[in-house]
């Protein structure tokens, strides 16, 4: 099958039952989509499918062959951070970071979709990521700062 | 004073530190190396610890070290670990305040037993109280090492000497020298025990909010958890879970793997060794598959399941002495209660809960001529060494355990059963092999915070003066379990219990339930003497540091506007607990119908003594304040005919953004006091203030925890016995 990731083009031989999250970090060791249940409860696994939030851990790989997937990995652009990186950074919206590659995805998914969240489309959106850690008010903080930070006009 | 819960009381392995000067400088390369001597028994206990035989008083031992390389760079070495309390960045600044040098110039290796001195382990709150003072005077005594050097070297008279900026200049002269320059040549050790440190009011690098060391590589996806690495030739490897609790094998039959479609011949390995069934396969999919293939019979005796916990727990006490924790007394009790205006008869309940760390166990296993390197995230690296060592019969030298920043523990992770899975399985296919455990196997098979049963009797007179306070733990620990009020009579106790489920250490220990049992119940003794909680509370004490948390959260939560009615409730509680003093204010509405618990503002107010990193500080409050809502309102492991029937995060609820409420934090930074740790403590108050905030709404005073898992229960809980 053919796997379009990070606007790279990737042909594999591999099992079609075989999850796309276990594809990612295990054949093209992409590794910063990470697994946390297996069910789609927790968004540690989140990527981009065609710009939208996916739980990785849940569709098979064949399922999107040649769509545009987007990583953690592909979410900086030449070395230069995205708005959402750089907000979660500032907001110090992290403890441990294990949830931040899948919170960052969900972010840039929904200001993607989004440009303008309110308070209240921000918590809805990520409700299905999970932060054990506890950060989510800075997830929140974060989220919108990205907001600002991206009407500054740094990230068209 | 330190106070180890008994299930912490993990025993170092009989060691002393042997790395000889020479061998510093193989590992290392030239340059200076400060030593850290420790003899603090506090601080032994947690690194360092060389322990003495036959009586002999502790040694000295070696805490940690700090190594200037000939090519400039800072390297300190300690035994703790990363998993999100942020420590990694709060030690870098400790050294950067004393050796003045940016942050960034300073690495950091932690948790790797070939390369850093023995600890005990990353848990009770310690690292910030022992270790960074510690290190910080290791970093003194490096930047006065610089400067005699620089004497030596200019011929100078010391005190135009001074350090800045990764630099030694001489103001008389405006020379200037780099530190790998003027080490160049050197193979210098010595020892620390003891330096001037700059004192916190002074402090320019710690006590302020420098961002996390690492940050940009876990916003990118860059860092490597153990469970992301990869290495040559390696294979996945899964474990087969017995049916049951304590079960024992039975009966396995192998053959079904050569079934599953499109498996080459000798692709999967089977690893048979007693109980212990394991696969090895090229990847994830496959070992899945093999483990589900796999036919075995298991047999497993009688246990009890969650509806009887709480009789088992008060019926069977642990037979075997010296488990549990002196009681604590004085006055005499029943008289006290008798002569009480009002007194006061309830028992609390808490349940198991796991910790969920979002990365599940994990480990990357490899022998290499006999020498067996384990990859894990571990809270205690030197300890599941050990485990290793055991396990396999092989010298502890012979067994290196790293510990990559890990994806968090929260107690969790002290011990080393996927680090054993790994490395049998290694052993067996001879290449490495790494095991990440699923989350059913982490919401089942690793261990939980010890549910139990708590009682109280009290008494207090009629112008709400507590006199009697009499307190029984079964199970649940030791940790926080002495009031902070003041009382005549008083008898507090811990009893260990026979207990159904592993258990182990979780973020605050037993101080949670406890806390929430006493809080609660100095709730339903205010209300019975006609006081407000706060002034109630205020009355029976007299420590200044908790009196001053209480007052600041109060005031800023607004507590004398706060009433409650049907639908909003107001509740505080607070605590003193490894070295913090902690008061929360929580508001709570109640969804109609339902009964939906919903906690809408919570108000933190800490102490912790001089504040390191104010920001990472506030992160660790507000992280406690969302963890705490789960063991408070909804999270509980459900168990029955010996098998957890909730292992899914479907099931097993977990706080989410919707639970989240407004969190506010009030820092009372006291340079005067020595730095406690922060990661537990702020976690007690939450409990019980929002038990307190659905008693003030309802009248209803739920005394379990988890108090609403669906919503709150339509039928008032027993009431208090008068």
């Amino acid at each position: 099958m053919e796997l379009v990731v990070n606007q790279k083009h990737y042909r594999l031989q591999v099992d079609p039952d075989r999850m796309l999250l276990w594809v990612l970090r295990d054949e093209l060791e992409l590794t910063g989509s990470k697994y946390g249940c297996g069910e789609g409860q927790c968004g540690a696994c989140t990527v981009l499918i065609d710009g939208a939030p996916v739980r990785s851990c849940i569709t098979r790989a064949s399922t999107v062959a040649g769509k545009q997937i987007t990583t953690i990995e592909g979410i900086a652009q030449n070395g230069r951070l995205h708005p959402v990186q750089e907000a979660f950074i500032q907001a110090d919206a992290m403890q441990c970071g294990y949830c931040t590659p899948g919170m960052i995805v969900s972010g840039v998914g929904l200001l993607r979709k989004t440009p303008h969240p309110s308070e209240a489309e921000i918590r809805r959106a990520m409700e299905g990521n999970v932060c054990r850690c506890g950060t989510y008010p800075r997830i929140v903080a974060a989220v919108q700062l990205a907001e600002k930070l991206m009407n500054g006009g740094q990230h068209a | 004073m330190l106070e180890v819960e008994r299930y912490e009381l993990f025993e170092g392995p009989a060691y002393r530190f042997a790395l000889e000067r020479r061998d510093f400088f193989k590992l290392l390369g030239g340059g200076l190396v400060f030593l850290l001597m420790c003899d603090d028994p506090a601080s032994a206990q947690e690194s360092g610890r060389g322990r003495g035989r036959g009586g002999e008083p502790l040694p000295q031992t070696v805490g940690g070290w700090l190594h200037i390389g000939e090519d400039g760079a800072i390297t300190v070495y300690t035994g703790k670990v990363e998993m999100g309390q942020n420590i990694r960045t709060s030690l870098a600044q400790a050294v950067a305040e004393e050796l003045h040098v940016p942050i960034a110039s300073i690495s950091l290796v932690m948790g790797d037993t070939d390369l850093t001195p023995f600890d005990m382990g990353t848990f009770g709150s310690r690292t910030t109280p022992t270790m960074a003072p510690q290190l910080k005077k290791v970093g003194a005594a490096a930047r006065e090492t610089l400067i005699d050097l620089a004497v030596e070297k200019w011929k100078a008279d010391r005190a135009s000497i001074s350090v800045r900026d990764g630099k030694v200049t001489n103001a008389a002269t405006g020379e200037s020298i780099g530190f790998g320059a003027l080490t160049h040549g050197q193979q210098l050790l010595k020892t620390v025990d003891g330096a001037a440190v700059t004192p916190a009011d002074k402090w320019t690098v710690a006590g302020t909010s420098v961002p996390k060391t690492t940050a940009r590589d876990m916003v990118t996806g860059a860092h490597r958890f153990t469970s992301d690495m990869v290495r040559p030739n390696m294979r996945y490897g899964r474990v087969l879970r017995p049916t049951a609790f304590n079960a024992k094998l039975v009966s396995l039959d192998t053959k079904p793997i050569s079934a599953i479609p499109d498996v080459a011949p000798n692709e999967v390995s089977v690893v048979h060794d007693h109980d212990f069934v394991g696969v090895v396969a090229p990847n994830e999919l496959l070992a899945a598959k093999a483990i589900a293939a796999l036919k075995s019979e298991w047999k497993a005796d009688p246990q009890p399941s969650a509806k009887e916990l709480f009789t088992y727990l008060k019926s069977h006490p642990q037979p075997r002495e010296g488990g549990g924790r002196p009681s604590t007394g004085e006055g005499a009790m029943e008289q006290a209660l008798q002569s009480a205006a009002h007194k006061l008869d309830a028992s609390y309940t808490v349940a198991y809960i796991a910790h969920v760390p979002l990365e599940p166990r994990a480990a990357v296993a490899e022998w290499e001529k006999g020498k067996l390197t384990v990859w894990t995230g571990t809270q205690r690296p030197f300890g599941v060494r050990g485990e290793l060592a055991e396990a396999f019969g092989i010298p502890e030298k012979s067994v290196r355990v790293i510990v990559p920043d890990t994806g968090s523990g929260y107690g969790g992770k002290h011990t080393g059963e996927v680090a054993i899975e790994a490395a049998r399985l290694a052993k067996f296919v001879e290449k490495p092999v790494k095991v990440t455990w699923t989350r059913e196997e982490e919401l089942t098979w690793a261990y939980f915070r010890p549910a139990g049963v708590i009682e109280i009797r009290s008494g207090v007179t009629a112008d709400g003066t507590l006199t009697a306070w009499e307190f029984h733990n079964y199970n649940s620990g030791g940790s926080g379990i002495e009031s902070p009020y003041d009382v005549a009579n008083r008898k507090i106790e811990f009893h260990p219990t026979q207990y159904p489920l592993r258990q182990g250490s979780y973020r605050g220990l037993a101080a949670t339930a406890n806390h929430f049992a006493r809080e609660s119940h100095m709730d339903d003794l205010a209300a019975a003497v006609g006081l407000d909680p706060l002034e109630f509370r205020l009355k029976n004490l007299k420590d200044a540091r908790l009196r001053a948390v209480l007052q600041a959260a109060a005031a800023k939560f607004g507590w004398d506007k706060s009433k409650s009615d049907s639908t909003h409730g107001f509740g505080l509680a607070c605590g003193i607990e490894k070295g913090g003093y902690v008061a929360s204010c929580a508001q709570i509405s109640i969804a109609q119908p339902g009964g939906k618990v919903k906690i809408e503002r919570v108000v933190t107010a800490f102490e912790c003594g001089a504040v390191v990193n104010p920001e990472h500080l506030k992160n660790q409050i507000e992280g406690s304040v969302v963890m705490g809502i789960g063991g408070a309102l909804f999270e509980a492991i459900e168990f029955e005919n010996r098998r957890v029937i909730n292992p899914h995060l479907a099931k097993y609820r977990v706080p989410r953004f919707s639970d989240t409420p407004i969190v506010e934090t009030i820092l009372l930074d006291r340079k005067d006091l020595p730095s406690a740790g922060a990661g537990e403590t702020p976690i007690v108050g939450l409990a019980p203030a929002v038990g307190n905030a659905i008693f003030h709404a309802t009248g209803m005073r739920i005394r379990a925890l988890p108090m609403a898992p669906n919503g709150l229960p339509n039928l008032h809980s027993q009431p208090a016995t008068n």
